[in-house]
């Protein structure tokens, strides 16, 4: 589904990936750790389209497609789907609005019929299940005045009205307790099929308690320095990110 | 200044000796505020509080002043929850015929015109007709003050409440028209105002509105204000509200067409906890001009005001919002807050904001503050990484941004008009 070769991507003409290689199929859940400023984030927002952000070399093929020169929209429309670390705020536009749009962008996109407010209002209805929100987030402002957790829920909410082909969640438990946590991990396992796949970033291993990865890749200063199934992030746990970062230097250059 | 202006006060000069004569009082008003309109002229750049809007080509039209009101059938709409509640004013002139009032109760919506020659009315009209809006040092009042001629007299009397939102259309034919409106809401009354400005024609003209609004202890008044004239017309209007003990003066004011309009809106608080949000939307396109100057003076303690004006500007159209609060000695607890956001969907708009306050009280709570920028691109990629194309998503944005003030309307069919409107300006739907 998604194939990333020798990835380089930096923002402000600073080199922050350099050099990612990474494969996912569908029906896997992937785990991206790293310390902070490892680059984990900036994969996120390059996979997203993030127009703040240039990509320097190597390509990334989504569903046979170059990625990298779809626009951010495009993207979106075609199922790859970012969940944001910090969700943006969209005063005077509701929830509801925002999202009978996005889900009708998407539909005109594929050919298939687009829903009237009504029609939507009932999807929606079903969808907000996935992550327990009550229909009053329908007609708020899109996180306006949201806590933090009601902000994460409405990104996965998102997602389940989206239903993408590729979700990426960058950090999706910052900021979360751990009932938030919770409800939000369950909606992502809900949301989860044998025909989807999900990439995880994430600084801690308290969410993959959650959403289990079928694999872990470790990035260390802009490159993956290790990978592993689900039982290297309970190492990582147990050991911190130096560990990483001193396996580096006694293994010398790492290759590119 | 006054040299250039000759030929158009002259088209003044001449309709005000057809002007039908009245009470002696109202006729020494008229003379004197034609008196100071002679002396006066139209603003000039000169002056700091017409810096930014310029004049000087409505004073060189040949507009004449409408004398005769139109007696033309016709059909004005207005909105369905003014069905049994709406007055038709065709070139500041009262149109019963095109009325309905069925749905007014007690409250009392007549001609002013006729109020001043009635002896139930005419001592009200007299003390507060030009009272608010005073025309010695103003030519554009001395001019609407020296043509009233007709206009609308609003009373509620005490503690009657409208049920219905009242509706005033003003609809403009053509030439130089002076609608005028007096609104008294005595004490414990409550009452909604929509005032509409709308054009019977895409031709160019003039239209000088005067609203003088007194809101007297206890009552309560929800105005709003919908400027939607034709993209030729040259709109300049005065609202000048005063309010009374523990009152409540809420008013919001759209701004859409017109390619020069200017709108002055004061709010008097000279008595104590009365309470008032002054709010609006701008919104200019092409070749378009809009000028708000606000003054909100608190006098007396205990008052609050909250003022919320946004602007969104497109193409090479100019906006300029002017803001005063005052805050006068011993106006201590006062709660006044003031913020104006402007959004630019193009290079070539321009807005110039000015948010003034001035204190003289030190126990008060007082935050201002302008705001002018463009979409902000984190937003549009939000939208974007939701499949929503960077197109639709500016509009969406911009529609966000002006329903912050569309949203607060208590009355739907507003609501949906002006969201209508911003859709349609847009070239877009949702």
């Amino acid at each position: 589904m998604l194939e990333i070769k020798n990835l380089r991507a930096g923002i402000e003409g600073r080199e922050i990936l350099k050099g990612i290689n990474l494969t996912v199929n569908k029906g896997e859940i992937h785990a991206i750790m790293g310390p902070n400023g490892s680059g984990k984030s900036t994969l996120a927002k390059v996979l997203a389209g993030h127009p703040q952000y240039e990509v320097l070399g190597g390509e990334v093929i989504y569903e046979g497609r170059n990625l990298l020169e779809m626009a951010p929209d495009e993207r979106a429309r075609a199922g790859v789907f970012m969940a944001f670390q910090y969700p943006i705020e969209v005063p005077g536009v509701s929830n509801a609005q925002f999202l009978r749009l996005a889900y009708n962008e998407k539909k005109k996109y594929l050919g298939e019929e687009e829903l009237d407010p009504l029609e939507f209002k009932d999807l929606l209805k079903e969808r907000a299940k996935v992550v327990e929100m009550d229909a009053s987030f329908m007609t708020r402002s899109v996180n306006e005045n949201f806590s933090g957790g009601e902000k994460k829920r409405n990104e996965i909410l998102q997602m389940a009205v989206l239903e993408p082909k590729l979700a990426v969640l960058d950090e999706t438990d910052s900021g979360l307790d751990i009932d938030a946590l919770r409800v939000v991990a369950n909606g992502v396992n809900q949301l989860f099929t044998p025909e989807n796949a999900i990439i995880v970033v994430t600084h801690y291993q308290r969410l993959l308690n959650y959403i289990v990865p079928h694999f872990v890749h470790v990035l260390a200063d802009g490159l993956i320095a290790r990978e592993g199934g689900k039982e290297l992030a309970l190492e990582l746990e147990a050991k911190g990110y130096d560990w990483i970062r001193t396996v580096d230097k006694g293994a010398g250059a790492p290759a590119n | 200044m006054v040299t250039e202006l000759v030929k158009s006060e002259n088209s003044y000069q001449a309709a005000f000796r057809s002007v039908r004569p009245t009470a002696a009082w109202l006729d020494l008003v008229r003379n004197s505020a034609m008196d100071r309109f002679e002396q006066l002229g139209f603003p000039s750049v000169k002056e700091e509080d017409w810096k930014y809007t310029n004049l000087a080509t409505l004073a060189k039209e040949e507009f004449v002043p409408v004398t005769v009101g139109s007696t033309e059938a016709r059909e004005v709409e207005g909105y369905p929850e003014t069905a049994e509640t709406h007055l038709v004013v065709v070139d500041g002139f009262l149109r019963e015929d095109l009325s309905t009032k069925t749905g007014l109760g007690d409250v009392v919506a007549i001609d002013l015109f006729s109020a001043v020659e009635d002896a139930r009315y005419n001592k009200i009209v007299r003390k507060y007709l030009a009272r608010n809006a005073g025309y010695h040092n103003n030519g554009l009042t001395a001019l609407n003050t020296a043509f009233i001629q007709s206009g609308v007299f609003l009373w509620i009397p005490k503690n009657v409440k409208l049920e219905r939102p009242l509706q005033i259309t003003f609809v403009a034919d053509g030439g130089a028209n002076f609608p005028r409106l007096l609104v008294v809401a005595e004490e414990n009354s409550s009452a909604t105002l929509i005032e509409s400005f709308v054009s019977s024609h895409s031709g160019k003209y003039f239209t000088n509105a005067i609203a003088e609004i007194v809101v007297k202890d206890g009552a309560q008044l929800e105005h709003y204000r919908v400027q939607r004239e034709n993209n030729n017309a040259y709109h300049v209007s005065t609202t000048s509200a005063e309010l009374g003990r523990s009152s409540r003066y809420d008013t919001t004011s759209i701004n859409l067409g017109a390619q020069l309009s200017r709108h002055d809106v004061s709010v008097v608080m000279d008595h104590e906890g009365a309470e008032t949000a002054v709010d609006g939307l701008y919104m200019v396109g092409a070749d378009q001009h809009s000028d708000t100057h606000s003054v909100i003076d608190h006098k007396q303690p205990h008052c609050t005001s909250h003022q919320l004006y946004k602007g969104i500007l497109d193409g090479n159209g100019r906006a300029v919002f002017n803001g005063k609060v005052f805050v006068r000695e011993g106006a201590q607890k006062t709660d006044a807050q003031q913020t104006n956001k402007n959004l630019l969907l193009s290079d070539k708009a321009r807005v110039d904001t000015k948010p003034q306050l001035e204190i003289y009280a030190d126990d008060v709570k007082c935050a201002h503050g302008a705001a002018v920028g463009q979409i902000d691109p984190e937003e549009l990629f939000y939208l974007e990484a939701r499949g929503i194309g960077p197109e639709l998503g500016r509009s969406l944005l911009t529609y966000g941004f002006a329903e912050e003030v569309i949203g607060k309307i208590k009355i739907d069919s507003i609501r949906s008009q002006l969201d209508e409107f911003v859709l349609r300006q847009l070239h877009t739907s949702f």
